[in-house]
Parts: structure tokens; C-alpha cells; sequence
């Protein structure tokens, strides 16, 4: 099919042309992107005033988290917005091959996090420190386990609601594996690629946050 | 004109483009698809006004006799979650701003048609879960779904409507995010900011109140119910956790939520007020940018909803002063209408008389708005029939009035036909005395202290009770008679013309109902907005008012 | 496409991608240290420059327009206000005479 035809069947009929639609759909992924920072925004409010209240809770409930995990999580999902990054890259440049072999290494660097989270659940749920009735904490330090109970609620709620982000990313992940199997995308209409890239770097934002406040700052806090 | 407008009633237009049911519930058409939402509150319009309904009966007499607590709980809760998060939020942006914003920037459509169906397929499944809920037992939280009751105690669907309010929350969102877009991006050539109308102003302040705030309830809503589900603990007291977070959270978005319902009112009133006085709207960038003001400044005075629940003294000082700064905006606008009246060529057509009603109730709910603001009277009336008297003022008074100016202004435009004028008039004065006669009592029944949110009252209050329940069915018969007359005016109404009130907007350029891509040909404005001056000049497109066409 | 010109090029995310894993391994070498309250600053710091560079480089908003910097830029400030605000109240409670819900 040659480019200009490409082109027609692409470009949605209220747009002046190709350029004009894609520099819309960005700008209305940035806008999704900016409620996305108010949903965790308000999580983060949360953790923020019971963090100055319950500090000593605070630093019991950090220290049991496990860094090694966390930080190669953290690893892992840098990797991936590379290869996400390349993958749109690669789109843009017409490469199917090299583009398919990136989504792919993105899928599974995504799922890779969320089986090393899966594991670290199971921890938190073997040692009962899942908030509920069955919430169960004893270590050292003065604090009303209660309180550690708020850390470990606001700990899944946030986590939480980033792996089910990281879950929708990867669907979407597949979707595009397909859509470029078929060979929908061009250097002229790759539009799809760049708005799954920048959600998933988003989603990547919201780790990079979520891992120094929920393990790393409170971690060699004494007393 | 008049050879005109007949010759476009055989032109292909949005309506008769395609048939079938099928054509509707897939349509990617904003005008299709504001329809469909208009269609569907109206429905929930009424649902809602039943349960007032049933609340004004029961509050007829002193003794709680028609219902019992339980279910009073219920009738108020409802009322509210149905009025507000499937009428009054979506009222204006989603019926009039859809159909309206893309033919006034001179697009051809909303930037992402097919999210703007997805957006009314998601406010419909949330409605579902909300509809749930009250099927299966109603709720019973108030609409402001408070921890602990909401989390710990309540034994109502909480759940279920939570879900429902999250959903459509999306809903919202993604008809803000459509409407910003299109704002930026689809303008026709030469329509500069400057040349925008009004309507777009405020629907753009309400967008960025929709994007910002809406975000926030939602993930409040799923902290309530993994608390609910799971016992969690974050808002429960008895793990240290603080109901008052609750009311931050929630508050954060439904303050500036007032905006999202009032905003785009303020919008349908500058685009009629112009017309109806023939003037271009007095002072029009104070007008737009008190629009911007009121969605920057409405996100710093959320906390006026909490004085008496435990806030620090000195927040509730500072949340006190910033609530005093969030009337400015308003009043501008209001003295700047007041000032386009001023030498206008003034008509009273229905939307006008509507008009009218906004200016004066918008006042008055504006103003005890004021009073609330401050701590001292805060303390005195929270939590009264004041409180309500206030809120109905600014959201019936203020957004149903502007909501049915808008359906009687863009009528002839969307449906092509004109409506009888002398019962659209008839009924606009009914709306007004019955809604003075309903809420005005209770001004003085919240002063006099009368608590909101219960089913008996002491007897001396039945007076005025009696007085606010007798409005309420004038009300009735004032809402009731525009959905019987303007369904009649579908097929018996006179061709309205593309034009009939000689407005200026790109709306009006095109032919009514207008044609599934709004315009023959993409316009290129060369005019400033309002130009009703250019308009009547001798040799211009009329030298008369819209009065004869419209009569 | 003209702006192709201005955009990153494979250098670039591989740059960017080794500076934040240097980064990582940098702010998990500073959380063994007890730095007192410095610990969080320095871990905060750290996140807000990898942040950025997530944000500039591979979401390329710093090859976007001016419009898009000026939303993002307005959505840190809001959520700043939700927690600046709600601070204002948490932080004040124990000034007051009233009770205080958490004592
Ligand atoms: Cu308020």
C-alpha cells in the first residue's frame, strides 16, 4: 500500500492532517496523565500527614520492608522504560522487528515486577501484616501497632493500585504486539506507540516515588 | 431569513442522517451523543425529584408519620447522590457543552469522538451501580458518604453507590479532558481567544476543575472501600485513623465539584444576556477570567465545610479568608451582567426571563455563601435548614435555572422547531415563585435552627415547612410543563429557523438542526465575539430583534 | 516530519537509563547510612531527579510545547496546594485549645 493511501485511512475525518492528530492525541495523553498525578497525589497526601503523625509506627513499619526486592524492582522497571523508550523509537523509524523485540522485553520486564511484587505479598500476608482482623505486629521500638496498620494499609493501597496501573500497561503492551504484528504502524501513523510509552513511563514515575518513601527513608532511622 | 430556514429543513442534518436505534447508541456525533446524555438526566432528573418529593411530604407535618427515620435517611440520601452526580455535574458540560463547544470553536467534532461515547457508556454503568444500590435498599450515608458511618456502621449499599460515583467520575473526566483538547487545539482559523463566547470560557474553567478535581475523589472512594471491605483503618479512629482526612479528601474535589456545577451556568448566562440585550457582554475579559479565578481560587476553601468538625482554629481562619476571596470572581461576573443590561435593547423571551431568575437567586445563594464563609455564623447555622436553603439557591436557583435558559435558548438550534412561547413563559414564572416559596422558608427555618436531616421537627416549625412544601409542588408543575411542551413542539412546533433570536456564535451560522459535521464549510472568523452591534446596524443581517420570528 | 530534528536519539536513552541506575544505587547506598533527617531529603532529592529525567527525556517533554509543560507544571501545583492545605490544618491542631484527636 503506498504511504499517502496509509495515510487517508489514518487520518480521522475532524482532523486537518496527520501531524494535527497526532500532536492532539498527545496533548490529551498529557491531560489523562495530569488527573493520573491527582489520583496518586491523593494518596501521597495521606501518607504524608499520618507519616508526621505516627512517625515512630512509620520507621517500625519501613524497616520490615524489603530492599533487595524494592530495589530490584526498581531496577527492573528502569530497564523497561528503555526498552519502551527504544520501542517508540524503533516504531518511528518504520522498524517492525526491532520494535516488536522491544515491546516484548517491556511486557515481560513488566511482569518480572509484578511477580517479584507478587512474592513480596506473599511475605506480608505470611507474616500477617495484612491490615484487617488478622493484623498481627511485634518488633522492637515504641509505637501502638495500630498505627504500623495505617503504614501497611496505605503501603497495599498504593502499591497496589500501581500494579493494577502496571497490569493495565501490560494489556496494553499486548495490544500493541498485535497491532504491530499486523502492521498497522508506520513512520507516518505510529501514534499509539508514543501514548502507551508515555503511560507506562508514568506508571515507572509513580515507583520511583513509591520506593524511596514506603522502604528507603526510614530505613537506618534508630529509636 | 424566512426562505431560508425552509429550504434547510430538507437539508441532511445530525437527526435525520441515520435511523434506527443503532445509529444512536453507536453514534460518535457530539450533538448525537449530547442528546443521549440529556435523554438520560432528564430521567434521573425526575427520579431525583421524586425523592424530594417524598421529602417535602414527609416534612408537611411536625410528627414523623409517612416514613419512618430509616427511610428518611435514605429518601435525602438518594435525592442527593442522584441529583448531583447523575444531574446536576454533568448537566450543562455533557448536554449543551458537547453539543455546543465544537459548533462554537467551529469544529466539526470533539477532538476524540469515540472517547466522548465512551465517556456516556461510563456514566451510564455507573448510574447502573448507583441505581443498584438504590434498588437493593437504598443508601443511607448522605451524598457525602462520611467515615466512620460510611465505612464501619452503615448498613446500606455503600459499595455499590461508591462504585457508581467512582465510574462516572471518569465520565467527567473524560469530558473535561475532550473539552480542553478541543479548546486548544480544533479552533477555527482566525477565532483567537479573545474571540471566544463566554460558554467556552466557563466550559474550559470547568474542564480543569473536572481533570484536577475529579481524580482525587476517586481515589478517596477506593480508600473507602478497601476500608469497608478489607478494614483497612486509614479513616477508623479506633487504629488511629482520621475521619477528618475523609472530609479533607473528599471535600478537596467537591468544593470546586460547586464550580463544575455552576461554571458552565455562568457560561449559558453571558451567551443570553448578550443576546437579549443586544449587547456585547459588558467588560468581557474580567467575565473570562473570573471564570480561570473561580477554578484557581475554588481549589483553596475547601475546609469551609469543616469548621465545627474538629479543623485546627487557625485553619479554619485561613480556609475563612480564602472562601471571602472566592466571592470576587462571582460578584464580577454578576455586576458585569448587570452592567450589559445597562442602554441594551432588553427583550423578554423565555431564556431571558430565566436570565433573570439566575441573576437574582445566583445572588442571593452567593451571598448566604458569604455569610457561611465566615466561622462565627458557620457555627451558628451548620448543619441547618440555612445550609440547605444556601446550596438549593446556587444549585437550583443558580444551575437548573441556567439549565433550562440554555434548553430553551438552543432549542430552535438542536431541534430545529420553536416551542409555545406563552407556556414557556407560563412555566418559567411558576419555576421562579415556587422555588422562592419552597427554599426562602427555609432560610428562616435554618436560622431559627431547625436541624437538616431529620423526619420530625418541633411544631412551631410547621409553618413555614407547610409554606416550602406548597412551593415545591409549584415547582413540580414549572419543571414538569417544559418536558411536556417542548416534546409537543418535536412535532407540532413551527420551523424555527436557523436564526431565530438573530444571535451572534458560530452555532447560529449553521442550519438547524445543523448537519452531521456542523459546518458546510469550515468557518474563518474575522469578528469579535458579540458583535450584536455589527449584527443590528443598518445594512447588517437584521435591523430588527428576534421577537416577531420567535412569536 | 520536521521536528525529527530536535528528537533524542538511542545515545540519549541509553544516557539517561545509565545515570537512573546509577541513581538507584546511589540513594539505596545512602538509606544504610543514618544521616538523622537528612535521610529523607537526600532520598527525595535523588527521586525528584530521576523524575525528571523519566519526564524530559524519555516522555520527551522536554522536545514538548510550552502548553504541555504549563499542565504538567499546574498539576504539581495543585497537588502541592491539596497537601500544603490539608498540612495546614494537621500541623495546627496542637496550637488550639481543643482536644486533640491524636494525644
Ligand atoms: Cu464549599
Amino acid at each position: 500500500m503506498p504511504d499517502n493511501q496509509v495515510a487517508t485511512q489514518d487520518l480521522k475525518h475532524h482532523f486537518a492532517d496527520l501531524e494535527h492528530q497526532k500532536a492532539t492525541s498527545t496533548f490529551g495523553m498529557w491531560i489523562f496523565l495530569i488527573t493520573e498525578i491527582m489520583f496518586f497525589g491523593g494518596a501521597f497526601a495521606a501518607y504524608l500527614v499520618y507519616r508526621l503523625y505516627y512517625f515512630n509506627a512509620w520507621v517500625a513499619g519501613s524497616q520490615t520492608m524489603e530492599i533487595k526486592l524494592g530495589a530490584i524492582n526498581t531496577v527492573v522497571l528502569i530497564c523497561s522504560s528503555l526498552t519502551m523508550v527504544l520501542s517508540v523509537h524503533f516504531a518511528k523509524l518504520g522498524k517492525r522487528k526491532l520494535t516488536a523485540i522491544c515491546l516484548l522485553l517491556t511486557l515481560l520486564l513488566g511482569c518480572t515486577f509484578l511477580g517479584v511484587k507478587a512474592v513480596e505479598y506473599h511475605g506480608h500476608w505470611m507474616h500477617h501484616e495484612v491490615p484487617g482482623p488478622n493484623f498481627h505486629f511485634e518488633h522492637e521500638g515504641n509505637y501502638d501497632p495500630h498505627q504500623v496498620m495505617i503504614f501497611f494499609s496505605l503501603y497495599f493501597a498504593m502499591t497496589g493500585l500501581h500494579a493494577l496501573h502496571m497490569i493495565i500497561g501490560a494489556g496494553l503492551l499486548i495490544w500493541l504486539l498485535i497491532f504491530n504484528a499486523r502492521g498497522r504502524f508506520t513512520p507516518e501513523y505510529n501514534t499509539p506507540v508514543e501514548m502507551v510509552g508515555l503511560y507506562w513511563h508514568f506508571v515507572d514515575l509513580v515507583w520511583i516515588y513509591l520506593f524511596p518513601l514506603l522502604y528507603l527513608i526510614s530505613h537506618s532511622h534508630n529509636g | 431569513m424566512e426562505t431560508i430556514s425552509h429550504t434547510s429543513q430538507a437539508k441532511p442534518n445530525y437527526l435525520n442522517a441515520d435511523y434506527g436505534l443503532k445509529s444512536w447508541l453507536l453514534t460518535t456525533d457530539h450533538k448525537r451523543i449530547g442528546i443521549l446524555y440529556l435523554i438520560s438526566i432528564s430521567v434521573f432528573f425526575v427520579l431525583g425529584g421524586f425523592f424530594a418529593m417524598l421529602i417535602r411530604l414527609e416534612l408537611l407535618t411536625p410528627a414523623g408519620d409517612l416514613v419512618l427515620a430509616d427511610t428518611y435517611n435514605k429518601l435525602f440520601t438518594m435525592h442527593g447522590v442522584v441529583m448531583i452526580f447523575l444531574f446536576l455535574l454533568p448537566a450543562i458540560p455533557s448536554v449543551f457543552g458537547n453539543f455546543l463547544v465544537p459548533m462554537m470553536v467551529g469544529a466539526k467534532d470533539l477532538a476524540f469522538p469515540k472517547l466522548n461515547l465512551a465517556s456516556w457508556y461510563i456514566f451510564m454503568i455507573g448510574a447502573g451501580f448507583i441505581m443498584y444500590s438504590v434498588i437493593t435498599g437504598g443508601l443511607d450515608t448522605g451524598w457525602t458518604f462520611y467515615t466512620p458511618y460510611s465505612t464501619t456502621y452503615s448498613n446500606s449499599n455503600v459499595v455499590a453507590a461508591a462504585l457508581g460515583v467512582f465510574i462516572t467520575g471518569f465520565s467527567s473526566i473524560f469530558t473535561g479532558l475532550n473539552i480542553i483538547v478541543t479548546v486548544h487545539r480544533m479552533r477555527a482559523p482566525g477565532l483567537t481567544w479573545r474571540r471566544l463566547p463566554l460558554f467556552i470560557w466557563a466550559h474550559y474553567a470547568t474542564s480543569v476543575i473536572m481533570v484536577l478535581g475529579t481524580p482525587v475523589l476517586a481515589v478517596t472512594i477506593v480508600l473507602v472501600a478497601l476500608e469497608r471491605l478489607f478494614h483497612f483503618g486509614i479513616f477508623d479512629a479506633r487504629y488511629g485513623g482520621d475521619p477528618l482526612l475523609f472530609q479533607h479528601l473528599f471535600w478537596f474535589y467537591s468544593h470546586p465539584a460547586v464550580y463544575i456545577m455552576i461554571l458552565p451556568a455562568m457560561g449559558v448566562i453571558s451567551e443570553c444576556i448578550a443576546c437579549f440585550s443586544r449587547k456585547r457582554v459588558f467588560g468581557y475579559d474580567f467575565v473570562a477570567m473570573s471564570s480561570i479565578a473561580i477554578a484557581v481560587l475554588g481549589f483553596l476553601v475547601w475546609a469551609h465545610h469543616m469548621y465545627v468538625a474538629g479543623i485546627s482554629t487557625y485553619a479554619a481562619l485561613i480556609f475563612s479568608l480564602l472562601t471571602f476571596f472566592v466571592a470576587i470572581p462571582s460578584a464580577v461576573k454578576v455586576f458585569n451582567w448587570t452592567a450589559t443590561l445597562y442602554k441594551g435593547s432588553i427583550t423578554f423571551e423565555t431564556p431571558m426571563l430565566y436570565v433573570f431568575a439566575f441573576i437574582g437567586l445566583f445572588t442571593i445563594g452567593g451571598l448566604t455563601g458569604v455569610f457561611l464563609a465566615a466561622v462565627g455564623i458557620d457555627l451558628h447555622v451548620t448543619d441547618t435548614y440555612f445550609v440547605v436553603a444556601h446550596f438549593h439557591y446556587v444549585m437550583v436557583g443558580g444551575t437548573v435555572t441556567a439549565f433550562l435558559a440554555a434548553l430553551h435558548f438552543w432549542w430552535p438550534k438542536m431541534t430545529g422547531k420553536m416551542y409555545p412561547e406563552n407556556f414557556s413563559k407560563a412555566s418559567a414564572l411558576l419555576v421562579f415563585i415556587g422555588f422562592n416559596l419552597t427554599f426562602f422558608p427555609q432560610f428562616l427555618l435554618g436560622y431559627l435552627g431547625m436541624p437538616r436531616r431529620y423526619h420530625a421537627y418541633p411544631a412551631e416549625f410547621q409553618v413555614l415547612n407547610v409554606l416550602s412544601t406548597a412551593g415545591a409542588s409549584i415547582l413540580a408543575v414549572g419543571f414538569l410543563m417544559p418536558m411536556i411542551y417542548l416534546a409537543w413542539s418535536l412535532q407540532y412546533g413551527k420551523d424555527a429557523g436557523d436564526n431565530p433570536w438573530h444571535a451572534a456564535g458560530l452555532e447560529w451560522k449553521t442550519s438547524s438542526p445543523p448537519p452531521t459535521f456542523n459546518f458546510d464549510e469550515t468557518p474563518t472568523v474575522t469578528w469579535e465575539a458579540y458583535n450584536y452591534d455589527e449584527i443590528d446596524a443598518p445594512g447588517g443581517p437584521t435591523h430588527n430583534k428576534g421577537v416577531e420570528v420567535a412569536g | 516530519m520536521s521536528s525529527h530534528a530536535h528528537h533524542p536519539t538511542v545515545k540519549t536513552f541509553v544516557a539517561v537509563w545509565i545515570a537512573l541506575l546509577v541513581l538507584t544505587a546511589v540513594t539505596v547506598y545512602v538509606a544504610t547510612l543514618d544521616l538523622g533527617p537528612l535521610n529523607p531529603i537526600v532520598a527525595l532529592t535523588i527521586a525528584t531527579v530521576k523524575a525528571l529525567l523519566v519526564l524530559l527525556f524519555f516522555m520527551e517533554l522536554r522536545y514538548s510545547t510550552a502548553l504541555t509543560k504549563v499542565g504538567v507544571t499546574a498539576a504539581i501545583f495543585f497537588l502541592l496546594i491539596l497537601i500544603w492545605l490539608t498540612l495546614s490544618d494537621y500541623l495546627t491542631r496542637g496550637w488550639s485549645s481543643y482536644i486533640h484527636p491524636f494525644h
